[in-house]
């Protein structure tokens, strides 16, 4: 680029055809294309400054030349050759005019082409380039990833490896210790077994040593060992000792199994009197299992439970009998057999009626459930029930809702009284659901609110009635008051006098209507009223100093409450208010007519705002 | 209640005849033997050294003094002051000595347990029993004085001599199936024979009186056993106390086990009755107390009051952990007693040392429970009446009954401490044992009933 410009820089000064051939050569158009888009810009831009070198290219003198040159690069572009073409190629040098402008249209139209295309490529390659920044940036993220993502690998890798390190040494001391307990476990057995076996051995030698000593004790002949009695007694049962024989031995056998057997007896007895005891129990309860079953059997069930029965109670008999007879060894056998036989027949009997019982039991007992469910599905007797407890959950719901209806209550109460409210609002809000007595206490109120509006629209009324026809007094006072004027200016002897005059009378006036409302803020209300009065009675003074003192006034009347005290009033009342000073300032030259209505009216209105603040 | 005045006494020696109708203390080497009714003094008899065991004879007839320092043993009759008998054990030496039960034999066991000498009043007759068990309870007579069951030890294994008193004739002759035999007890009706297994092992054995195994019972395996056995009067019911801190009951007909007893630390069993012992200080310097109630009360003044409450449930028991490193832990039911007619159970736990557990039989459930201020030195069941008097090693006898239970101050002077009580056979006395004294306990008949609250 810098030489291009060089090149135009120098071109005056050199011969053209050298310059043209030079700018040929940097003004191909396959040159251009290939240009970067800076230096396409770059280009655009010289494309003004170069128009004038171009402007320069062709001059007076070298038409033919320029054309012929034209021509040329035409030709090489592809154009007609013959669009372009001097008229007369020497002496009189003019363009074919329609040929060259559509050339140049066309090499416009090319140039635009390009231009479009180039741009294109330009966004495109931009576009390319962007896209070619966002992948190499996510390229090198990836790496960046893919190099964290290895080095993690590694870790685990390496912590994979102490850990599968650890395992293999715990699973070696693991077997270590397993051994170990083997180990210790044999050495234990093995312990086990010599301490018995040593235990064995001790216990042997000591009895070994035992005997010993007592050899030694029997060779030594103990002259200590001795009993040293006086007289031997007699034996305490006073028989005298027996010799010790078989006989005797026998005899001994023979008391033993004498108290052996005797004691077998005694228990048995005991046994027999126990199983006559529950055999007794277990008659009851058949007898009473029969007769509560019995009723409802019939005959012939019944006759068959009386003949079980009859044929227990006779087993009972023979056993009672059995257990009264001697007891030797057949008639045990014949006890036995008819103990067993009793037995069996009672229990079998008593199985039976159980299974008759537990089965009369589930009859009923489905019954029961079937009855019950019947009086469930169509007893009349229900219905009633049924309303009764619907009714009773319906008024529980109630309780339960009112119960809540007073707690939520008493939460907005505390709530109110813990965060005073000054949304005027909410707070009305808050009232409204208080309680039900304070919305009928809110709706009195409004409907006296009501009533004073309307009562001030009608003294609203009164006062724009009075302010017309005040207005008229005034004008016809004005004239009036000219007229007076003229009157005196044409009485008039002398200027000076008269204007003395006129400027004496006017302060007075002043001072006299100023007098109220220097007053008005330091006073009570009932005195400023009578005060006013007593200015305002002279109507010239009124009209003076009626419109700097109108909020004075109102509030001299109690129509615009403090600003402290209304914060807490409602919002409407506000409202009210805003309207009300709106009329009212229309309503100034009037208020000296209407001001006892106003007060009264005044006096109501306060009153409701008093109320209004204390609810 | 009444209670007589306090007598000297050694080694808590002291014993009522069998019939009732004499006391015999030990002083030093003195034996003073006296009548139950006036205390009065009937015999005094001197022995060689300091007496360390004494004995009545069944027939009430002859009293038993060892002194088995020396080996030697000295017998005494009532009806025959001058009558005397001496037995010298000579060199082999004494551990224990004892009456047969026909009260004309005694039977010595030598040191290390090398033999049993029976020694005969009636004639010079000497019998010897060989290789007997030194164990808990090696030696037991059945209660009919027919038969003698004796742990023997052979060849390391364990053996059951059955002697007939009457002439000392082997009966029987069993081995048993045990590790390392314990003890032998007879049923009070004489026709079975427990057997139980050392501390080690959990066994109890079932020997009928012809030597036949009638049953095996365990409870468990693998830790300490059985700490003690007690026959119901009855025969009816067997109780084990072990170290697990329960007590089996088995009964006498399967041997199988009917019930078991826990002591827990927490009761909240709503049957039971809780009484616990209540100590309150006299006030000392209070001003309703006058100086004559100062001299009545004497010794008792410094003795503390106290009194049961009814503890509402449920009551924490306390308990001393033992040292279970050590051998014979602290733990475990240790003594049991059944009442004379059968129906209670009195047991203590080694772990719970003040607390008297109650059982009722027929209901096989606790009772009643005393927890003492201190820790339970003896309990003893009335032999005529379901009345248990117990004592803790202080100046106060308890007594426990289905309808209460009361704690007696002694009003004995110079601190006497009870360490043990003795019943006197009907049941209307009560012997009180101090460490170096002893106190006679009168029931009265007609008002015990006052008494007991």
């Amino acid at each position: 680029m810098g030489d291009w410009w060089t090149t135009a820089t120098i071109e005056p000064s050199i011969e053209n055809h050298e310059i043209s051939s030079i700018s040929r050569m940097r003004m191909s158009p396959s040159r251009h294309h290939n240009n970067l888009p800076t230096m396409h810009s770059s280009a655009m831009t010289l494309s003004k400054s170069s128009y004038n070198v171009l402007s320069a290219f062709c001059t007076e003198e070298n038409v033919p030349q320029c054309t012929s040159y034209i021509n040329q690069e035409m030709d090489s572009l592809g154009f007609s050759s013959a669009c372009i073409e001097a008229s007369s190629p020497e002496g009189s040098w003019g363009l074919n005019t329609v040929p060259a402008l559509n050339m140049m249209y066309e090499l416009l139209q090319m140039h635009r082409r390009s231009q479009r295309s180039l741009q294109e490529q330009e966004t495109e390659q931009l576009k390319s380039s962007s896209a070619l920044e966002h992948l190499q940036i996510t390229n090198s993220r990836l790496k960046d990833q893919l190099e964290l993502y290895k080095r993690e690998k590694s870790g685990l890798l390496e912590t994979e490896r102490q850990l599968q390190l650890k395992n293999k040494t715990l699973q070696n001391s693991l077997k270590t210790e397993k051994d170990e307990v083997q180990k210790l476990q044999s050495i234990i057995a093995s312990r086990a077994s010599q301490y018995s076996h040593d235990a064995k051995r001790k216990e042997r030698e000591s009895t070994k040593l035992k005997e010993r000593l007592n050899q030694l004790l029997v060779d030594k002949r103990d002259k200590k060992l001795a009993i040293d009695v006086l007289s031997y007694l007699g034996r305490a049962d006073g028989k005298r000792s027996q010799w010790k024989t078989g006989k005797v031995e026998a005899r001994h056998e023979g008391e033993m199994y004498k108290s052996l057997l005797s004691d077998y007896e005694g228990r048995q007895r005991a046994l027999m009197l126990e199983n006559v005891e529950l055999k007794k129990v277990l008659q009851q309860m058949k007898r009473e299992m029969v007769s509560i079953l019995s009723p409802r059997k019939s005959c012939s069930r019944g006759d068959r439970a009386e003949d079980s029965l009859e044929r227990a109670s006779s087993d009972r008999e023979e056993v009672g009998d059995c257990s009264k007879e001697t007891l030797d060894q057949s008639c045990d056998h014949a006890r036995d057999q008819s103990c067993e036989h009793a037995r069996e027949q009672l229990t079998n009997s008593i199985r039976q009626q159980w299974r008759r019982l537990k089965s009369h039991m589930e009859k009923l007992d489905s019954q029961a459930s079937l009855v019950q469910q019947s009086q469930q599905c169509a007893g009349k007797e229900l219905v009633p029930r049924q309303i009764h407890e619907e009714e009773m959950e319906r008024m529980r719901l109630e309780v339960q809702q009112c119960k809540d209806f007073i707690q939520t209550q008493q939460q907005l109460l505390q709530q109110q009284l813990n965060s005073p409210c000054y949304d005027d609002e909410t707070a009305a809000l808050l009232n409204d659901c208080y309680t039900l007595e304070e919305k009928e206490r809110l709706k009195e109120e409004w409907r006296l609110f009501d009533e004073q509006r309307r009562n001030f629209e009608r003294e609203r009324h009164n006062f724009t009635d009075a302010a017309i026809r005040l207005g008229h007094e005034k004008k016809a006072f004005e004239e009036d008051r000219a007229l007076w004027l003229k009157n005196q200016f044409l009485n008039m002897t002398t200027f000076v006098d008269h204007k003395r005059h006129s400027t004496s009378e006017t302060p007075r006036a002043l001072s006299v209507s100023s007098e109220p409302e220097m007053r008005i803020p330091s006073t009570p209300a009932m005195l400023t009223k009578s005060r006013t009065y007593t200015a305002f009675s002279t109507p010239k003074a009124a009209s003076d100093a009626g419109m700097p003192s109108t909020a004075d006034l109102y509030r001299t009347l109690c129509l615009i409450p403090d600003r402290s005290s209304s914060s807490v009033g409602s919002s409407k009342q506000g409202r009210w208010q805003e309207s009300n000073t709106i009329h009212s300032r229309e309503d100034t030259p009037v208020r000296s007519k209407h001001r006892h209505g106003d007060g009264d009216c005044c006096s109501i209105f306060s009153l409701g705002s008093e109320e209004n603040r204390l609810n | 209640m009444n209670f007589s005045e306090v007598f000297k006494q050694s080694n808590q020696l002291c014993r009522v005849s069998p019939d009732g109708k004499y006391l015999a203390t030990c002083v030093q080497y003195r034996l003073v033997v006296r009548d139950v009714n006036t205390l009065q003094i009937l015999h005094l008899y001197t022995c060689l050294d300091q007496i360390v065991h004494m004995e009545w004879s069944s027939d009430s007839l002859f009293i038993l003094c060892a002194m088995y320092k020396r080996g030697l043993v000295q017998v005494w009759s009532l009806e025959q002051p001058d009558w005397y008998c001496k037995i010298d054990e000579g060199s082999i030496g004494l551990v224990s000595s004892r009456w047969s039960p026909d009260g004309r034999h005694i039977l010595n066991t030598t040191e290390f347990h090398l033999r049993v000498t029976v020694w005969s009043l009636c004639t010079k007759a000497v019998s010897y029993i060989k290789y007997p068990k030194a164990c808990q309870k090696g030696i037991d007579f059945s209660r009919d004085g027919c038969y003698m069951a004796l742990a023997e030890r052979r060849d390391c294994r364990d053996y059951v001599s059955v002697f007939v008193c009457d002439d000392w004739h082997l009966l029987r002759h069993f081995e048993t199936e045990t590790q390392d035999l314990a003890g032998v007890e007879w049923s009070p009706n004489g026709c079975v024979l427990a057997v139980w297994d050392s501390c080690l092992e959990y066994k109890v054995l079932l020997y009928s009186l012809d030597g036949r195994l009638l049953s095996t019972f365990s409870a468990y395996e693998w830790s300490l056993g059985i700490k003690s056995l007690a026959w119901s009067p009855s025969s009816q019911f067997l109780a084990i106390g072990s170290y697990d801190e329960k007590v089996r009951i088995l009964n006498h007909i399967t041997w199988k086990k009917v019930t078991e007893f826990d002591h827990p630390a927490t009761i909240n069993n709503t049957k039971a009755v809780v009484y616990k012992e209540v100590e309150r200080k006299p006030v000392v310097g209070s001003p309703d107390l006058s100086i004559q109630q100062h001299i009545t009360m004497g010794s008792t003044l410094f003795n503390t009051q106290s009194k049961y409450e009814i503890c509402p449930l449920p009551v924490q028991v306390p308990v001393v952990k033992p040292d279970l490193d050590r051998a014979n832990p602290k733990v475990g039911v240790s003594s049991m007693a059944f009442s004379s007619d059968n129906r209670y159970l009195a047991t203590k736990n080694d772990s719970m040392a003040c607390v008297v557990w109650v059982w009722d039989m027929q209901r096989l459930g606790l009772l009643a429970v005393l927890e003492q201020t201190s820790a339970v030195r003896c309990f003893q069941w009335d032999p005529r009446r379901p009345r248990l008097a117990l004592c803790t090693g202080n100046a106060k006898l308890y007594l426990w009954s289905p309808a209460g239970c009361v704690s007696v101050q002694v009003p004995a002077e110079g601190g006497f401490q009870v360490q043990s009580v003795t019943w006197h056979c009907s049941g209307d006395s009560l012997i009180l044992l101090g460490k170096e004294q002893l106190c006679l306990c009168y029931m009265e008949v007609g008002e015990e009933e006052d008494d007991i609250k």
